[in-house]
């Protein structure tokens, strides 16, 4: 140990540690854990890309067994897809912030200078992309295993209504991890208490609007009920017996997408200024 | 309006209260009771107290992490309630026994990502990280992932993390608890050469070791019960208690009921078993009355196998100020 960082020029606090910049380098630095931890861990890529599609194989294998439309079977593709998003969103977005706290590293986080928002884009940027991958998995064994066909559509359409449900769907997983924390219970009954609900009332496997009523109330709510309406209107047309006509869902999409980051946004400056007050929310055992 | 340039003190507290809410209908909790620290630019200033006494609250507040109830707070002359932001960027923390990082991540890519959650500039923060990773031994750990590491080498993979940043102000608390001796005598060298080489950075250290605040700190705040009881360098702090020569004598035939010896009061220490013999100790408040105490013991009869004597210690002062030792708890 030579004990001496003499030959390092002192680090000058120039405009460059805050501001627009900062909350980059934060947030790519944030994405980066999630990248390299899903690489590094084989079993985790198979655990979360391969078990999530089970269901999807189910059900494609029911509507097939019943004689039901061919495009049903790419609505339950289209549905499996994005269970993938929402378990991400669930425990690596919504869970995320206790498991910080549990691990210490939450107070670290509030004692840094960039912002919390920057900590939390990152978390869903890279949970987004290693997501991405998985999903990918979700689609091979739809086209591949199952032959499953879609109408021809636009791919620009489709990369368009994906990006505006992903960004809702992780802003809602952003204000889902403040509040997880601020409801004080641990973390992953909250998260186990969500997820089958909302697998339900986002009629991952069947078309939404069969919900009736529901459906409506849900997709007033769920930016993952309108998302995957809305995808399987850009994929598969009037197969896809659609909820809204797509334009109105893409709009409440972008809706939902501000409207949650501005609630995560808050709901993280209000965690943050309770734990400053009691002193104790960023505690871990407390 | 905040205040810049050397002149300001590094820390400054005034009046500095922090009150709890008891939980559950139980009495409110003072954790400081006005607490005033002046803390200069380029100081390694220690805090100590015993368990309880406020100073992880201190730290808190210092680091932005917790909200005073009274007083006022200024690090690098700005308030930590209204300018928050700009007190982070010039603060790092390291406390001790904690686990910062992400298991899955190795030595190097956790404290590069801690050094962009600073700002560092990309190619700055791999330079600074490679040095670190240098100072500190950890360069055959740099790809070692965090999970794999023993106790200890997390412990300075937590201290590299504070100085990757360059702070201006950086908050230990207690950062070599649970060390090895060794390991723990290298951190504190290599802080006392960063406080050398980069004039005007300064250290705010609480520990619960009287030799390493004694080793390291050019001042140290006494606090007990959330106040400031006493704020010197350490020698002037064991001045300020009442001196003399220690002395601790290994003696055999020891009289019955022997309390004093030459008007000196003395406490006995656990005997040896195999030797047969006690431990006397007393105080000299000068050190020339050793000859005469050793001459009235041999006049008892009193047959002395060894001698050994020490100054007042940082310790001796502490329990003279505070009233007890550092882990000892309040009498009922």
């Amino acid at each position: 140990m030579s004990g001496s960082l003499a030959a390092l020029a002192p680090i000058e606090r120039r405009p460059r540690h805050t501001g627009a910049r900062l909350f980059v380098q934060a947030l790519l630095a944030r994405s980066y854990v999630r990248l390299v931890g899903s690489l590094r861990e084989p079993t985790w890529m198979i655990s979360d890309a391969v078990f999530p599609n089970l269901g999807m194989c189910g059900f494609v294998l029911l509507y097939r067994a019943l004689g039901a439309p061919r495009s049903y079977e790419a609505l339950a593709l289209i549905g499996g897809v994005l269970t993938t998003y929402w378990i991400n969103v669930l425990w690596g977005m919504g869970a995320q912030l206790y498991f910080e706290k549990m691990q210490g590293q939450l107070q670290l986080y509030f004692a840094a200078p960039c912002s919390r928002l920057a900590i939390l884009s990152g978390m869903a940027l890279g949970g987004l992309v290693i997501t991405v991958l998985r999903s990918l998995v979700g689609v091979a064994i739809g086209v591949w295993v199952f032959h499953i066909q879609v109408a021809p559509f636009s791919p620009w359409v489709l990369v368009g209504v994906f990006v505006l449900t992903m960004v809702a769907l992780y802003a809602l997983g952003m204000t889902l991890s403040s509040l997880f924390l601020l409801y004080g219970r641990e973390a992953w009954h909250t998260a186990n208490a969500l997820q089958e609900p909302v697998y339900f009332l986002s009629g991952l496997y069947f078309p939404v609007r069969t919900l009736g009523a529901l459906g409506a109330v849900a997709a007033g709510i769920l930016p993952l009920t309108l998302g995957t309406d809305a995808l399987r209107q850009v994929v598969l047309g009037p197969a896809a017996h659609g909820l809204l006509p797509l334009g109105k869902e893409c709009l409440a999409l972008a809706g939902f997408g501000a409207l949650f980051l501005v609630l995560a946004s808050r709901s993280m400056a209000y965690l943050e200024a309770l734990a400053k007050r009691e002193g104790r929310l960023t505690q871990r055992w407390q | 309006m905040a205040l810049s340039g050397t002149a300001v003190p590094a820390v400054e507290t005034r009046d500095l209260r922090r009150v709890f809410k008891g939980a559950r209908g139980s009495p409110e909790v003072v954790a400081l009771a006005g607490v005033d620290l002046r803390i200069e630019r380029g100081e390694v200033f220690g805090l100590l107290g015993p368990n309880g006494a406020g100073k992880t609250t201190a730290i808190k507040i210092l680091n932005t992490l917790l909200f005073p109830t009274g007083g006022v707070a200024l690090v690098a002359g700005h308030d930590v309630v209204r300018e928050a932001a700009e007190v982070r960027r010039r603060i790092a923390l390291v406390s001790g026994g904690e686990s910062s990082g992400y298991g899955i991540l190795n030595v190097r890519e956790c404290l590069w990502m801690f050094s962009q959650f600073y700002g560092v500039p990309r190619a700055e923060a791999d330079v600074r990280v490679a040095h670190l990773l240098a100072a500190l031994g950890l360069e055959p750990l740099a790809k070692t992932r965090i999970n794999r590491l023993s106790t200890g080498q997390r412990q300075r993979m937590n201290f590299a993390r504070g100085f990757v940043s360059d702070p201006e102000i950086l908050f230990l608390d207690e950062p070599t608890l649970g060390m090895d001796v060794n390991a723990a005598r290298e951190l504190r060298e290599f802080v006392l050469v960063w406080v050398r080489e980069r004039p005007g950075r300064t250290v705010l250290l609480t520990t619960h070791y009287m030799a390493e605040a004694d080793q390291m700190c050019d001042r140290i705040a006494i606090i007990d019960k959330g106040r400031t009881l006493a704020c010197d360098t350490p020698a002037a702090l064991r001045r300020s208690v009442e001196g003399g020569q220690h002395v601790e004598l290994e003696v055999l035939g020891v009289p019955d009921g022997l309390a004093e010896v030459d008007g000196i009061p003395v406490t006995w220490g656990a005997p040896h078993p195999e030797r047969g013999t006690h431990t006397m100790k007393l105080r000299l408040a000068d050190g020339g009355r050793l000859p005469l105490v050793l001459r009235t013991l041999d006049a008892k009869g009193v047959a002395v196998r060894g001698v050994s004597t020490r100054e007042t210690s940082l310790e001796d002062a502490f329990i003279a100020i505070v009233g007890r030792g550092l882990d000892e708890s309040e009498a009922p």
